[in-house]
């Protein structure tokens, strides 16, 4: 597989095009927006927590097929986790997308999708913009989080 | 300092032309698109570089052994160079900054000190880069003046009324861009200079665009200001002009202050510079300045008109063939047009097609080319932008619009 086709992958693609659980959540009681000013991207990320459990992702905004199909993936990837695995599971995949020394994608599932991105340093920030974003929304307070910036 | 696309007779010979630059020389299968953000570097100005650091080191206008001579001597006939290229009267009026937004900042920043009052307007228009609004806005809130913008209509071109409308009894200066680096929209500026000195009012024109794609008259225009960036125009990064009217440059008050502005200093008092080191402070960019001096002479062998017919050529080649594919829509469609083909696939992000046309040894723009107002006018967030310079052929457009199908397929 090239570089290009490991980095715009079907899934990535499919996920660009029909971005799973895309729209408001009036349920949410965490949010927080996250801004690219590199390419304008925009990307607001809503949570509903129930206790320390991410019960429900949503997410609006625009962007490139690499920050829409991550933000996808991403509502996908943290239903259903604590507080603490959504943290890891952040953690771990920004060193798989910086392609920081010692990580890998194995255990990622259909976030291993991304382990291409590591090629293109100007696309790590599309990559990561929805997962820093949750994180931002996940550290708040259960109010409005200041918008974030990957800057 | 060989320079070997010297003098065609009729046409422009762009394959020759690339052959005088190193880096495109090494990647012949690059094609390099993205000239309005910085266009690459012919040999010669490669040249004039090293030679300086390894023939004539020294710092300028203070030495009296010979290499500060020489030094001095070369920086100098650069300032003439660029005197000649835009046809200034003086050299006085030739201001080395570091480039285009920093030539912009100092008038900005000592009109604002020196001529703008708590009322009065800048008259700017919405086709602007941002290095021509933000520094606007300062002077504006430094000194209680108030910013009023030009709109542009659906072409992305400035109507002549609404620029008049624009100017008002309170407009103290008028600051445009001469080619848009978004659009590539041509200004009248002619016009729109002719307009404004009617009411009173002086004109800075941003030709960052224009200086690599169109041969400048300050004389002719009549413009009061004229910046642009040497950069873009095959030259170092980190130098640029300043074209100013000796008259303005007199009446307007030192920008930075330091070393060589200035003829005496006391702790009581110190007294300036004349033109035009009254607004070079500190050791400038010797050898960028030097590198630019050799970019305006490589421009200025070749036949320009020439160069200009053959770059019109391309962009109309480069716009059939992007009207040609459905999906692909045109942004900016002025009658009048240089250098820029700014355009969006449909459902296809700008930041995707840029990494799949790199993929194929395409080199554009995307993003919103440090010109958000143009963008929300045209209600998108980014384009992606193919720039023509001066190497560019036929074929490199012709592999942008295969490159496109790519991405089409890719995204389909």
């Amino acid at each position: 597989m090239s570089q290009l086709d490991e980095l715009y992958q079907e899934l990535v693609i499919d996920h660009s095009k029909r971005p799973r659980n895309f729209g408001p959540l009036p349920e949410a009681n965490r949010r927080a927006e996250g801004f690219n000013r590199l390419c304008g991207d925009r990307v607001t990320v809503l949570v509903e927590l129930d206790g320390e459990t991410v019960r429900q992702v949503k997410f609006q905004g625009s962007g490139c097929a690499i920050s829409t199909a991550s933000a996808s993936l991403l509502t996908e990837a943290v239903r259903g986790k604590t507080l603490g695995e959504a943290e890891a599971l952040f953690q771990r995949f920004h060193q798989m997308v910086t392609g920081a020394p010692g990580s890998s994608s194995e255990g990622m599932g259909k976030l291993a999708v991304f382990a291409g991105v590591s090629e293109y340093p100007a696309r790590v920030k599309c990559a990561s913009l929805a997962w820093h974003t949750l994180h931002q929304a996940l550290s708040a307070a259960a109010v409005e989080a200041e918008p974030v910036s990957t800057e | 300092m060989a320079i070997r696309a010297a003098i065609p007779a009729a046409a422009f010979d762009a394959a020759a032309a690339r052959q005088d630059f190193p880096l495109l020389r090494a990647q012949p299968g690059l094609a390099y698109l993205d000239n309005a953000a910085t266009t690459q570097k012919p040999e010669a100005v490669l040249d004039a570089l090293r030679h300086f650091y390894t023939d004539e080191c020294s710092n300028i206008h203070r030495s009296v052994h010979q290499l500060g001579e020489r030094a001095t001597a070369r920086y100098e006939a650069a300032r003439r160079g660029v005197q000649r290229f835009l046809n200034a009267g003086s050299e006085k009026e030739i201001i080395f900054v570091r480039g285009t937004t920093e030539a912009i900042n100092l008038v900005a920043q000592t009109f604002s000190r020196s001529q703008l009052k708590p009322g009065d307007e800048v008259l700017i228009t919405g086709l602007e880069h941002h290095s021509n609004i933000v520094p606007w806005q300062l002077a504006c809130e430094a000194s209680g003046a108030k910013l009023r913008v030009a709109a542009i209509n659906e072409r992305g071109e400035v109507p002549l009324e609404a620029f008049e409308q624009g100017l008002g009894p309170r407009t103290r200066i008028a600051a445009f861009a001469h080619i848009s680096n978004a659009l590539g929209t041509v200004n009248p500026v002619a016009e729109m200079i002719a307009r404004a000195h009617a009411r009173g009012v002086p004109v800075l024109v941003d030709g960052a665009q224009a200086a690599p794609h169109v041969a400048v008259d300050v004389q002719a225009l009549d413009c009061d200001f004229y910046a642009l960036s040497g950069h873009k125009m095959y030259g170092p990064t980190g130098i640029g002009v300043l074209y100013g009217k000796q008259e303005w440059l007199e009446r307007l008050p030192p920008w930075q202050g330091g070393g060589d502005m200035i003829s005496s200093v006391t702790f009581e008092r110190t007294s300036y510079n004349e033109l035009p080191y009254k607004f070079e402070a500190g050791t400038p960019n010797i050898a960028a300045t030097i590198g630019l001096g050799a970019a305006v002479d490589y421009l200025e062998h070749l036949d320009r008109a020439a160069l200009a017919a053959y770059e019109q050529d391309l962009l109309a080649h480069g716009t059939q063939l992007l009207e040609g594919m459905a999906g692909v829509r045109l942004i900016g469609t002025a009658a009048h047009k240089a250098g820029v083909l700014s355009f969006v696939v449909e459902g296809v992000h700008p930041h995707d097609v840029g990494t799949v046309l790199d993929s194929v040894g395409v080199a554009v723009r995307s993003g919103h080319h440090c010109a958000q107002p143009v963008m929300d006018r045209f209600e998108i967030p980014a384009t992606t932008r193919a720039s023509l310079g001066l190497y560019n052929t036929r074929q490199d457009l012709d592999r942008l619009a295969e490159g496109l199908k790519k991405v089409q397929e890719m995204f389909r």
